[in-house]
């Protein structure tokens, strides 16, 4: 019954729409039987017949019209089936010049379906398009449009430009549209063209009719894809035109599903969203209908997702307003809120990726992974994160996956607990390649706790950190950052629970450095801790039993042939001999955390200075002086100098000629008169511009130091190897860290190799980053970095935080700088004048005058460089080092003059009391080191 | 843009082809497997967006390089294609897919909303969207009702022209150009009220065209 009233409805349609009734009998039965054919192969045999009969009936001369259009849409039928008609193309075309509407209309449907746009026939059909697209009927101009639209290839172009732009302006809308979208055909075919008509489309956006203005964006879209640029002042108007669209100002005909027009929203916003994306300019306009359309979009029906989509998409790729993207989030996460499997499918499909076998796949998911971590999963992650870095032999990859880790685990550590143990994880398996950073944020973290009241918890932590160390000593090899690593950790606090015996610590310790023979960083760290772990021993009044094995070490290292290590087993002998009181304040008990504040000027010393010159010593000479014999070598770090030194001084001063040797016992008695106080200073400086460059005119002198070391040759005499060969680099940026490297390798020895080590280490990792971008996440994520701040910075907030890494160093520092010092102490002081060096401004002295503090530390190294015969100069003017810091200071010249011999005690702190610091100053004086011009016997009496 | 418009029964037997790139029938039909392959076998509770660039990427352009003097055109297109990305989007009505086929220019979702529009213009042309499906798979009718097959054959042929009528009217060149069913139904009524008069005046008795022109 149901099928009766349909088919009588048919019926009614029939009749009314009977401009196509009157096809044959024929190919009725034709339909029929195609419909009722069972298979492929009877329906080919069907379509076979037909095309034959109509080969035959249609190249027939004189066949009426009527039959004529009947066969085109039956070989129509015929070819959508798969068959081949070509036979009948010509008839089609042929069709086309016929007058009547209907059969034009059926003749250009079928050449568009015929022909493609470089057919033979396609020539033919050009002369009627032409003469159609004049014609006064609006159908017919339509149907030539279409055609024209499907046929027209570049060639043919100019012969219906000109028509169809002048249908651009036809009373009738339908063919406006269709002139415009003709046009727009035109323009993909062949822009160049087309390309003097574009001005027309945005003539047809103001187009009264709404149809017209919709099919204009179609062309305009494209053309803003192709340059954003020259259609910015359109933004204005296609944002009013959204306004309207968006509050139904459109015919009620454009309406969809209660949406307004929601087809030409999406246009409009796509094509906002090319304009404003990077335009904070154009996106201010944008922001309030944006607004609005968010408003109204109702996501029940299909097409309010799509124009919300839209939105959303629209937000995100133009200049970012926080109140858009805050509601494109908010509807963004309601789709997961109608269902949250969505996100769920999503999530597993992440995990198939992680074991999917394909490593472009998994590197890409752990990027993702990344991106997404929070504290909620770091763990999951990071554990993954390791285990693939593990199976991994790509060092790069494994570079960048391991400093992803540790910085995930810095951000986002559940626990300090965790943290170590990833932390061990990252270094066991990847050590190597990990910054030297991590490694010092790692000891920091475990000297410093969570920075909270609760000793307790830090004192666990620090117990569980040595317990861990301890096991993972066994392991046959490990890498030597993390060597030392578990080095200082067992020296600061590997007694500290009572658990390990002090001689079992350093038992363990000299294993490690038996198992890592040629690695001087190491050793030297080993044997620091040893050396903490001793004066811990004494400090606590028990009597230290040197292991035999720990004898033949310091025996080793005393003769080694670096002078670091050899300092340091020098220092730990000195201590050995010290009595409890001294040692306890040259290396107190877990005081790496301490502030040390240092009086740059040194101004408690001008007595002592002014003492010395009455007793007859020499007055002090600025570095300018001396390094005008020193730098010679280098040609523009002379002009520089002799520049700035123009800027500086106005009178000149004598050369100074090597002074008389016996000043040199002085000077190393006056270090260590002055005791541990001054090192820290240096070191703490050194540290400070080092890692966080935090004054830039440091750094371009330790640059120019570079060069200059270098070229002096001073590595040989020093026995360091590694110097000479990175010193050799030229760019300015290696420049910059070489000679803070440099520095610290000659001229600090006794701070000596762990910034060396670091400063190459960091050279290379930056050089890495810097190629292959790893650091590049690290400063989006900056901000969040400082939730973790509580561990950097709540003691440190007035310094930077980077300083705080060195801290522990400072405390080595302190005891290395007890023992019967010796040259190095020169170098220590340099290294402080040394950060104060700035890259720019070593550009800047290789263009013009530099300022005085670069040529300032110049002289100092090349002098530093020469140390060992111009020993006698420093006698008397020793290390500069404060003078370089605080230059422009003009009495600090006379100041420092003496400084050596005096009491380089600068007032250290520990924390920010400054009572502290007088008390350890105090204490130092105690301790027996009473600057006085006798010094040198003291040092005699040392080495002797 | 719009790349293709496929209309085919639950069979895999087209129904209405139109490519706004030009396809040789061979690979009309090539696609037009393909795309049933892929349509076929998705279960009804998925989504109706299907990445399409395996079947019409690269490949549509390969078939136009047999021609010399495009080549140069074609490979400046392919290359376009390859950093589109293909979709399409399909409705599932009755027996009939309804087949978009479009490029990264496009709102999918507005997409199938275009497919709705299309039905919904049809539906209004033949009164009835189950008469589409009466239309094209006129077995049912014919085994009914013998009588009235005729009509349906009729129908089948000016439907055929029709829908293509429809279809150019909504799109054009490969460009949505008109989204407002009603205006297109206006604009094809027309059509086929001038195309009737003018053919009733060459054809029909004046009485008959008196009568269809009203």
């Amino acid at each position: 019954m149901e099928q009766l009233k349909t088919i009588g409805r048919e019926l009614a349609m029939g009749s009314q729409g009977g401009g196509w009734t009157g096809q044959s009998k024929e190919f009725l039965d034709l339909v029929k039987s195609i419909g009722e054919a069972r298979s492929k192969a009877e329906e080919d045999r069907i379509i076979l017949r037909e095309i034959e009969s109509l080969r035959r009936r249609i190249a027939e001369p004189d066949v009426p019209r009527r039959r004529m259009k009947e066969y085109i849409i039956r070989l129509v039928y015929a070819e959508m089936l798969g068959h081949d008609a070509s036979f009948g193309y010509i008839h089609a075309v042929k069709m086309t010049h016929d007058d009547s509407l209907s059969l034009k209309r059926t003749g250009y449907l079928a050449v568009t379906l015929f022909l493609s746009d470089d057919h033979d026939l396609i020539i033919l059909i050009v002369n009627t398009i032409q003469k159609d697209l004049r014609s006064d009927n609006y159908l017919i101009v339509c149907a030539a449009l279409t055609a024209a639209c499907k046929l027209i290839n570049e060639e043919t172009i100019p012969a219906v430009l000109p028509q169809v732009v002048d249908l651009l302006a036809h009373p009738k809308e339908a063919v406006r549209k269709k002139a415009v979208m003709a046009l727009h055909r035109f323009y993909q075919r062949s822009p160049a063209s087309v390309s003097h008509l574009i001005s027309n489309f945005r003539k047809r956006l103001c187009d009264n009719d709404p149809g017209v203005m919709g099919a204009t964006l179609c062309p305009l879209f494209d053309l803003i894809t192709a340059d954003v640029n020259s259609y910015k002042d359109l933004v204005i108007s296609f944002v009013s035109i959204l306004k309207q669209v968006a509050e139904r100002r459109l015919p009620k005909a454009y309406d969809y599903h209660q949406m307004a027009a929601p087809f030409i929203q999406i246009k409009l916003l796509k094509i906002l969203a090319l304009l404003g994306s990077g335009d904070k300019q154009a996106s201010g306009h944008i922001y309030n209908v944006l607004g609005d359309i968010f408003r109204k979009c109702e996501s029940s029906s299909n097409i309010g997702n799509a124009v919300l989509y839209e939105c959303i998409c629209c937000v995100s790729s133009i200049y970012p307003n926080a109140k858009l993207l805050d509601a494109a989030a908010e509807s963004t996460s309601k789709l997961i809120k109608i269902n949250p499997d969505v996100a769920e499918e999503h999530q597993l499909a992440v995990i198939d990726c992680l074991e999917d076998p394909d490593d472009t796949l998994k590197r890409k998911t752990f990027e993702l992974l990344y991106k997404m971590t929070k504290s909620t999963n770091v763990e999951v992650i990071v554990d993954r994160m390791i285990d693939y870095m593990i199976s991994i032999n790509d060092n790069h990859y494994k570079t960048e996956i391991a400093s992803r880790c540790v910085e995930l685990a810095e951000q986002f550590a559940p626990s300090n607990q965790w943290f170590i143990q990833t932390m061990n994880k990252v270094f066991e398996h990847a050590g190597d390649l990990v910054n030297v950073r991590v490694a010092h944020n790692l000891m920091r973290l475990i000297a410093e706790g969570f920075g909270e009241d609760d000793e307790g918890a830090d004192s666990q932590l620090r117990s569980s950190a040595v317990n861990s160390y301890l096991r993972i000593l066994g392991e046959p090899k490990l890498p030597s950052l993390f060597l030392q690593v578990i080095c200082w950790v067992l020296g600061e606090y590997g007694t500290a629970d009572g658990k390990y015996s002090a001689s079992y610590i350093i038992g363990k310790l000299c294993d490690v450095t038996e198992a890592h023979l040629c690695n001087d960083t190491v050793k030297a760290y080993a044997i620091s801790a040893i050396m903490k772990i001793c004066a811990f021993e004494i400090a606590a009044g028990r009597k230290v039993e040197m292991l035999p094995e720990c004898q033949s070490l310091i025996d080793e290292l005393s003769a080694s042939h670096s002078t670091d290590l050899q300092q340091r087993a020098y220092e730990l002998q000195a201590l050995l001999c010290l009595h409890s009181q001294a040692v306890e304040s040259v290396i107190p008990l877990d005081a790496s955390c301490e502030d040390i504040e240092v009086d740059r000027n040194l101004s408690f010393l001008d007595s002592f200075v002014q003492q010395s010159i009455e007793k007859g010593a020499r007055p002090y000479i600025p570095e300018i002086e001396r390094s005008g014999m020193f730098s010679v070598s280098n040609y523009t770090s002379q002009h520089q100098h002799e520049t700035s030194s123009h800027t500086l001084r106005f009178e000149a001063y004598e050369l100074p000629k090597p002074s008389p040797t016996p000043a040199a016992p002085q000077i190393s008695v006056s270090t260590r008169t002055t005791d541990l106080v001054p090192v820290p200073e240096t070191t703490y400086y050194t540290e400070n511009n080092q890692a966080s460059k935090l004054q830039p005119v440091l750094d371009a002198s330790s640059a120019d130091h570079g060069i200059k070391l270098h070229l002096v040759g001073v590595q040989k005499k020093w026995g360091r190897p590694t110097y000479s060969a990175s010193s050799s680099t030229t760019s300015s940026s290696e420049k910059k860290t070489n000679g803070v490297t440099h520095l610290d390798g000659v001229s600090l020895q006794s701070q000596g190799t762990l910034y060396d080590s670091k400063g190459q280490q960091s050279e290379k990792q930056k050089l890495a980053a810097s190629l292959f971008g790893a650091s590049a996440g690290k400063t989006e994520k900056k901000p969040t970095s400082t939730q973790r701040a509580p561990k950097a910075n709540t003691a440190t907030a007035e310094r930077p935080g980077v300083a705080r890494a060195v801290s522990p160093e400072i405390s080595k520092q302190k005891a290395a700088s007890s023992p019967p010092p010796d040259l190095l102490d020169l170098g220590e002081p340099i290294s402080t004048t040394t950060p104060t060096i700035d890259p720019f401004e070593q550009l800047e002295g290789l263009i013009g005058p530099t300022p005085g503090p670069s040529t300032l530390d110049n002289s100092v190294t090349t002098s530093e460089q020469k140390a060992p015969d111009l020993m006698a100069l420093y006698t008397d003017t020793p290390p500069s080092s404060s003078s370089s810091i605080s230059s422009g200071l003009g009495d600090l010249h006379s100041a420092d003059k003496n400084s050596p011999m005096a009491k380089n005690v600068p007032s250290i702190k520990k924390g920010p009391n400054p009572q502290d610091s007088l008390q350890k100053d105090a204490t130092a004086r105690h301790v027996g080191v009473t600057p006085t011009g006798n010094n040198p016997n003291l040092f005699r009496d040392l080495l002797g | 843009m719009i790349r293709a418009v496929i209309v085919m029964n639950t069979q895999g037997k087209p129904r209405l082809l139109k490519f706004y790139e030009f396809q040789p029938p061979e690979k009309q039909q090539e696609l037009t497997r393909s795309v049933f392959a892929v349509l076929s076998g998705r279960p009804d509770n998925v989504s109706n967006f299907v990445e399409a660039d395996a079947i019409f990427g690269p490949v549509i352009f390969s078939s136009l390089l047999f021609v010399s003097f495009v080549a140069e055109i074609t490979k400046k297109k392919k290359q376009e294609e390859f950093k589109e990305g293909t979709r399409l989007v399909y409705k599932h009505l009755a027996t009939l897919y309804f087949v978009f086929v479009f490029d990264s220019c496009e709102n999918e979702l507005a997409m199938l909303d275009l497919i709705q529009v299309l039905v919904e213009t049809l539906d209004r042309c033949f009164k009835n969207v189950c008469e589409l499906d009466i239309v094209f798979n006129f077995n049912k009718i014919y085994n009914n009702q013998m009588k009235t097959t005729v009509f349906m054959y009729v129908e089948l042929g000016s439907s055929y022209v029709q829908m293509h009528t429809i279809l150019d009217e909504i799109i054009f060149g490969g460009q949505v150009l008109e989204t407002s069913s009603e205006r297109v139904l206006k604009a094809v009524e027309e059509i086929s009220r001038l195309e009737k008069s003018s053919s009733s005046v060459s054809f029909v008795p004046k009485s008959v065209s008196g009568r269809f022109g009203r």
